[in-house]
């Protein structure tokens, strides 16, 4: 615990953007621009934004899905930008991800057992008995019957499904979950199973997560630490109790101040951002939030704040710290 | 509309078995099966259950012959009527045909001939275009262009007149006719399929699998190819009435199945004049079965369609 | 004075398999709503608001039918009016706002002239006034430099930006009941919050009811005065906002705050064991109880009725009603 096995260093990602045909772009997407993060054994880092922030182009980084335009992802210490055919296939069996619809992540004539089985044949050599039986075992891990094996997807329910995903995502003797908004297509009562189910997972195998969320108090339920991002940078990281109890960036205020309530007299900051979430194309200069921050300054406007650690794990990127 | 009181459900006191078995009943498309299944057990039991031979005239009776040519014994006797008209006789109840052979039996083995060579073409023909559309819409590039230029090209090909050129280069002939169906429809299956890839490789369970390090062919052979078979099968059943259709034509054209093999088409070829001339069973009969395999294969197909889109279904 | 909107008994099923199987979908839910008053309407996936809402415009699919109650609107009830008289409440009188803006808006015209048709049909407007009723619903619904909007096409707004359109578009008819089905599901947080607002504000300035559909409790303890929390097409207990969240009468909706997750604590949280009902295999007695902490004996076999506590509360439940209140 508290072990490096992630580590993000100034990732970015650009899209090209334009017609190419006349010779020349006419811009960029910057959909990661410049991110760093470590996510340790055994822990969460959740990673917040609206769209457009960039977390599910960061997911695909992660996954090695696409590949980066600058910067590194190391994982137990290799870059992975490194790795091909067999240790690219490691790497894969190491990281995997669970999607946010479960009506959809799931193959619709395959029989839950065999997709569960799948990337296990995919990636070791094993016999069809053991393939059985280490799905079992998965199927009992995540809380259903082994007897559910031979059942196809749209025999279960939602949450059910979701777990399926789940018992697939850690089929492999798998190190990190990406959670893509594991939660935000399920219902009210059967979030909290499924929340409990990754914690107690999380116990037992000492897997981690990069949970991906727009709903802060999930994601600041499950997590360690947790991560702001806006437009393709990180505004903010902190240890997850710590960002509710002092959230610093004036975007998290916002985030927290539209986050609802929990009952109808809890107190909420007056915080009402004004304008849309701007998109990746053309983002404003400086200081990439500074049209709807509500405490601008003339410096954000031209110069871009870093992100500072002001406190022991508390980073902020903003010019009112320090 | 006002409130409407409901009467007692008959849920009541049904059982549940009862509720099932109607419910299956009620759905399944009971015409177009019906049909079909006339016409497969024809096909299939036809050496056992078909009255007479295929290719030899019925022996007729000495009344028969006495009635046609005067005299006590002939070899056979041509052109009876079936049984309910006058001069026919339950013996060959559709009567027969210009060289004495039983209408119904020539039928029954023709069906073999029909169903066969439809539904193996037909087949042929979805595998072919199923694969060429999973290749080119999920390997894209290179593969889509080419695969979708050939495609468009032999979609411009009109069936029957294709079909001629192939079967004069080829010959008549049973399996030549399978490759000719084959090769004239599987353009219409890649197409189709293609559509649905390119719209099946962006959903979830294939990033998934691409995630996760499968292989290509694992992933279109387990994760697309289940996927499209839902069109594939309608598109099937709506293909096989073409292919019924295009055989018959060919036989009649004398460019398919030859004579004296009992070809639907054939049959209603070599009867041409005989319908002018009033021997309308010769004709008709033949025909009626090439209208009842289409159709039930048309209906079969739609049936399908609504069944396998769930937002047509009306659940 | 009769309430704006009283739903009275309200039964809706759907009849499937030509009538073997009948899934009770809204199973006499009542309730009733003032002007000016935003009501909302809890449940899960299959708990019937939907269909419940679906029932007061009588827009369902072919295959339901409104088996018995009443929906009075201003005293008249809807069920007895023909289909003609309907079209002339849909829109005028009740609107709606639903939760996906991409399929509430038809991709082929211009936010004009989707703004335009209610008060094209319902208040006859034309020409010039048509067009200054329309910039007066797309300033009211804060869309910036509505002149130059009005001749756009949905697929260049923001997802935040169509569902204010679908806002004003509610308003167009100058409707005295606006049905908010989900609006906000689709929605990043401060956008959500953005639009949330802005109904509030609407709604004070136009005196309109809003009944808001949703799973969300967080936008109930926000926008609403009262709810009801409808579980297997009934509702379970109906409250004001904060009596619910200080004081839940019905085991079910304890158990749905408690497994709210809440900022700044990870408290571990309560799930509610089972699954949400399937509507057509419905348990004996309380539909509730396979999933009830508290069950007893006669949960079990017997349905219990809507008891009234009083102050317009209700709860449909065995326990005695002091037990079942939180503290």
């Amino acid at each position: 615990m508290g072990e490096p096995l992630l580590q993000v260093r100034d990732l970015k990602k650009h899209f090209p953007v334009g017609n190419r045909l006349l010779g020349r772009e006419r811009g960029w997407v910057k959909a990661v621009d410049g991110i760093s993060f470590t996510i340790n054994r055994g822990e969460t880092l959740g990673l917040v934004g609206e769209s457009g922030c960039g977390k599910t182009t960061t997911s695909k980084l992660i996954l090695a899905a696409e590949a980066p335009t600058a910067g590194a992802i190391e994982f137990e210490g290799r870059d992975i930008a490194s790795l091909h055919g067999q240790e690219l296939m490691e790497y894969r069996r190491r990281v995997q991800v669970v999607f946010q619809d479960p009506f959809s992540s799931l193959s619709p004539r395959m029989r839950v057992g065999e997709i569960i089985g799948e990337p296990i044949e995919a990636h070791e050599k094993l016999l069809r008995r053991q393939v059985q039986s280490r799905v079992q075992e998965l199927l009992e891990l995540v809380g259903l019957r082994a007897d559910m094996a031979r059942l196809f997807p749209h025999e279960f329910s939602g949450g059910q499904r979701q777990r399926v995903a789940i018992a697939r995502a850690l089929s492999t003797n798998t190190r990190l979950v990406v959670l893509d908004e594991p939660v935000s297509a399920l219902d009210v009562s059967i979030r909290a199973h499924i929340i409990r189910l990754l914690e107690d997972i999380q116990r037992r195998l000492g897997v981690s997560y990069l949970f991906i969320a727009h709903d802060l108090a999930a994601v600041s339920h499950l997590s360690q630490q947790t991560a702001v991002m806006y437009l393709g940078k990180l505004v903010e990281v902190a240890d997850s109790l710590e960002l509710c109890a002092t959230p610093l960036h004036p975007y998290t205020k916002a985030l927290f101040a539209a986050s609802l309530p929990s009952h109808p007299d809890e107190p909420r900051e007056e915080i009402v951002l004004s304008g849309e979430v701007p998109s990746p194309l053309n983002p404003p200069r400086g200081c990439h939030f500074h049209p709807r921050c509500p405490f601008v300054m003339p410096r954000c406007s031209e110069q871009e704040p870093e992100l500072l650690e002001l406190a022991p794990g508390h980073s902020v990127a903003c010019h009112l710290y320090p | 509309m006002a409130t409407i009181p409901v009467h007692a459900t008959p849920l009541g006191g049904v059982s549940r078995v009862a509720r099932r078995s109607y419910r299956l009943v009620a759905e399944v498309p009971s015409i177009p099966l019906l049909m079909l299944s006339i016409l497969v057990l024809a096909a299939v039991f036809a050496p056992a259950i078909a009255p007479h031979g295929k290719l030899t005239p019925v022996k007729p009776t000495p009344e028969q012959c006495q009635a046609k040519f005067g005299m006590a014994d002939c070899p056979y006797v041509d052109n009876v009527p079936p049984f309910w008209s006058a001069g026919g006789t339950l013996g060959t109840p559709l009567g027969t045909d210009f060289m004495g052979r039983d209408v119904l039996s020539r039928l029954m083995y023709g069906a073999r001939i029909s169903l066969v060579v439809a539904l193996t073409g037909t087949l042929f023909a979805g595998a072919i275009g199923t694969l060429l559309g999973v290749l080119a819409g999920y390997l894209g590039k290179w593969w889509d262009q080419i695969i979708m230029r050939i495609t468009d090209a032999w979609l411009t090909l009109p069936s029957l007149v294709f079909a001629i050129l192939l079967s004069s280069v080829r010959g008549p002939g049973l399996w030549n006719m399978v490759l000719i169906l084959a090769l004239v429809f599987w353009s219409r299956y890649s197409r189709a399929v293609r559509g649905e890839v390119l719209a099946l490789r962006e959903r979830d369970f294939v990033k998934l699998a691409e995630i996760n390090g499968i292989p290509k062919l694992r992933i279109i052979w387990r994760h697309l190819i289940p996927n499209v078979m839902n069109t594939v099968m309608v598109l099937f059943s709506l293909q096989v009435g073409v292919a019924v259709i295009i055989e018959a034509s060919l036989s009649f054209l004398g460019v398919g199945v030859p004579p004296p093999e009992p070809s639907w088409g054939l049959m209603m070829a070599q009867e041409r004049e005989s319908l002018m001339e009033g021997k309308w069973w010769l004709a008709v009969f033949p025909g009626t079965c090439i209208t009842m395999l289409v159709l039930s294969a048309n209906m079969l197909g739609d049936w399908l369609r609504v069944r396998l889109d769930p937002q047509l279904r009306n659940r | 004075m009769p309430p704006l909107l009283r739903v009275q008994d309200l039964k809706t099923h759907y009849f499937g398999f030509r009538g073997t199987r009948v899934v009770k979908a809204v199973d006499g839910i009542s309730f009733s709503l003032e002007a000016g008053e935003t009501f909302g309407l809890v449940g899960e996936s299959g708990s019937g608001k939907t269909t419940a809402c679906h029932s007061i415009v009588r827009l369902l699919p072919s295959s339901a039918r409104i088996v018995s109650g009443s929906i009075e609107l201003e005293g008249e009830n809807l069920l007895d009016k023909s289909p003609a008289a309907m079209r002339a409440v849909r829109g005028r009188r009740i609107a709606t706002i639903l939760q996906d803006p991409m399929a509430s808006l038809d991709p082929l015209f211009s936010i004009y002239g989707q703004v335009a048709e209610p008060a094209y049909y319902h208040q006859a407007l034309r020409g010039q006034p048509l067009r200054q009723r329309v910039k007066e619903l797309l300033t009211a619904v804060r869309i910036p430099s509505p002149e130059r909007r009005m001749k756009e096409f949905p697929h260049q707004m923001s997802g935040g930006m169509r569902q204010r359109i679908v806002g004003a578009i509610a308003q167009a008819g100058g409707p005295r009941v606006i049905i908010a089905d989900e609006p906000t599901t689709n929605l990043d947080v401060t956008i959500q919050l953005q639009y949330l607002n802005l109904l509030k504000d609407l709604q004070r300035a136009s005196g309109v009811a809003l009944i808001f559909v949703t799973h969300n409790l967080g936008i109930v303890a926000k926008m609403c005065d009262r709810v009801a929390v409808m579980y297997a097409g009934k509702i379970v207990e109906a409250q004001s906002v904060r009596g619910l969240f200080y004081a839940p009468r019905h085991p079910y909706t304890r158990a749905l705050l408690d497994s709210m997750p809440k900022l700044g604590t990870k408290e571990p949280l309560y799930a509610i064991p089972g699954q949400p009902p399937d509507l057509s295999k419905l348990p004996a007695g309380c539909s509730f109880h396979p999933r009830c902490p508290h069950v007893m004996e006669r949960c079990r076999t017997e349905e219990p009725p809507e008891h009234s506590i009083g102050d317009g509360t209700t709860a449909r439940c065995w326990l005695p009603i002091h037990e079942a209140a939180r503290g």
